[in-house]
């Protein structure tokens, strides 16, 4: 009986240890292991310059403008803390758009603005029909 | 605990797990394709996404069933190094393989949803890359607990591996909250989702589906490995 709750006693700690480690893990890596800056990262630790990076956030409203070349377009990121405008010359994503999740693929400028090489679209956690989403954003027009 | 240890016995085990495999098996395989034909025609496509979200169906249970498979083998590992329940090992060998295998389908599916959505089939971002470990670590469980077998162990080394894979659980449950990632944060939670209940329903069924599909295989396993432990020893007594 001793024996047993010995064993169930290191079991536990281990258990406590390794499910820890994994917290840790996560805690300790949060920089390194990010996918991508947001524009508020970039405002406040300073241009990745020189360097392949990708930038995330959303596609700001009214932002996306076709430039008279044909393939490359102009939008600009935001996260609520800070922008950054982005060039991309090539073909976006089909879920690219206005006031939704992007990640860019590309360097930033000494400027501060982004030369993407490469777009992903973000998807969101929210999943709904095109009759709701349609609601939704008729109440929203109305109301501002 | 008590109830656990009347299974020590394994003939009280096969008795229950008898009538108990094609039971689970075949409720999961109806819950599913019920699912599955509710997912494919009864419900609206996604507003962004289009006929793409269908693909959600699977794609959860199977990421589901790869972690939950995991905590089985865990929680299998504890019971086998503390109380030397005679049938925890067993079972964490029965969960290895459908559980690498849903690791696996869930792998899959997400790049093939990945491709139209986000443009791309495979960016190493936290989840992604997390899950992909996950299912390393299950190829790895099995190796080493078949390595373990062949020279004769106890299963104990295999039982202590099976502990600290689950290191793993919470990085992939909150890769999606702690990093930027490219995969989306969590849609259903415990008292609210995210997703429409109108796109959401059939979720449940395929969910449970594959859960109890998912269930009836690993019992399945564990009678056979009872049966082929048992084969064995009658060989050795008879060359005996």
């Amino acid at each position: 009986m001793k024996a047993k709750h010995q064993r169930l006693t290191l079991a536990l700690l281990g258990v406590a240890a390794v499910i820890a480690a994994g917290v840790l893990a996560l805690s300790a890596l949060k920089d390194q292991a990010s996918f991508f800056y947001a524009p508020g990262d970039v405002k406040k630790d300073g241009l990745p310059l020189g360097r392949f990076v990708r930038l995330g956030g959303m596609v700001a409203d009214k932002s996306i403008v076709k430039l008279p070349d044909g393939v490359s377009i102009r939008f600009v990121v935001t996260d609520g803390v800070a922008t950054v405008p982005v060039l991309f010359k090539g073909i976006a994503p089909d879920l690219f758009r206005e006031k939704s999740g992007v990640v860019a693929e590309g360097e930033f400028q000494r400027d501060g603005s982004f030369t993407a090489s490469n777009l992903l679209a973000k998807h969101d956690e929210k999943y709904m029909p095109p009759e709701i989403a349609g609601k939704m954003h008729e109440t929203k027009t109305l109301k501002e | 605990m008590a109830t656990l240890h009347a299974f020590a016995n394994p003939a009280r085990f096969l008795k229950l797990a008898r009538p108990l495999t094609p039971t689970l098996f075949w409720a999961g395989v109806a819950l599913t394709l019920i699912g599955a034909w509710a997912g494919l025609t009864q419900t609206p496509r996604d507003y962004l996404q289009g006929e793409t979200v269908r693909i959600l169906y699977i794609h959860v249970p199977t990421a589901w069933l790869g972690m939950g498979g995991w905590s089985g083998i865990a929680v299998s590992s504890v019971m086998f190094l503390v109380w030397r329940h005679p049938l925890a090992m067993i079972a964490a060998r029965a969960i290895a393989l459908p559980g690498a295998m849903f690791a696996g389908l869930c792998l899959i599916t997400g790049a093939i949803w990945g491709r139209p959505t986000w443009g791309t089939y495979w960016q190493w971002d936290g989840r992604l890359t997390s899950m992909l470990l996950l299912f390393f670590v299950y190829l790895g469980f099995m190796a080493l607990d078949r390595a373990d077998r062949d020279r004769g162990g106890d299963g104990r080394i295999p039982a202590l591996y099976g502990l600290g894979g689950t290191a793993l659980l919470p990085v992939i449950r909150y890769s999606v909250v702690w990093w930027n990632t490219l995969h989306q944060g969590e849609s259903i939670g415990l008292t609210k989702s995210s997703i429409d209940p109108s796109i959401l329903w059939p979720l449940w069924l395929t969910l449970s589906g594959f859960t109890l599909f998912f269930a009836g295989i690993v019992l399945m396993r564990m009678r056979t490995i009872l049966a082929v432990t048992k084969a064995e020893a009658r060989m050795r007594r008879m060359a005996a």
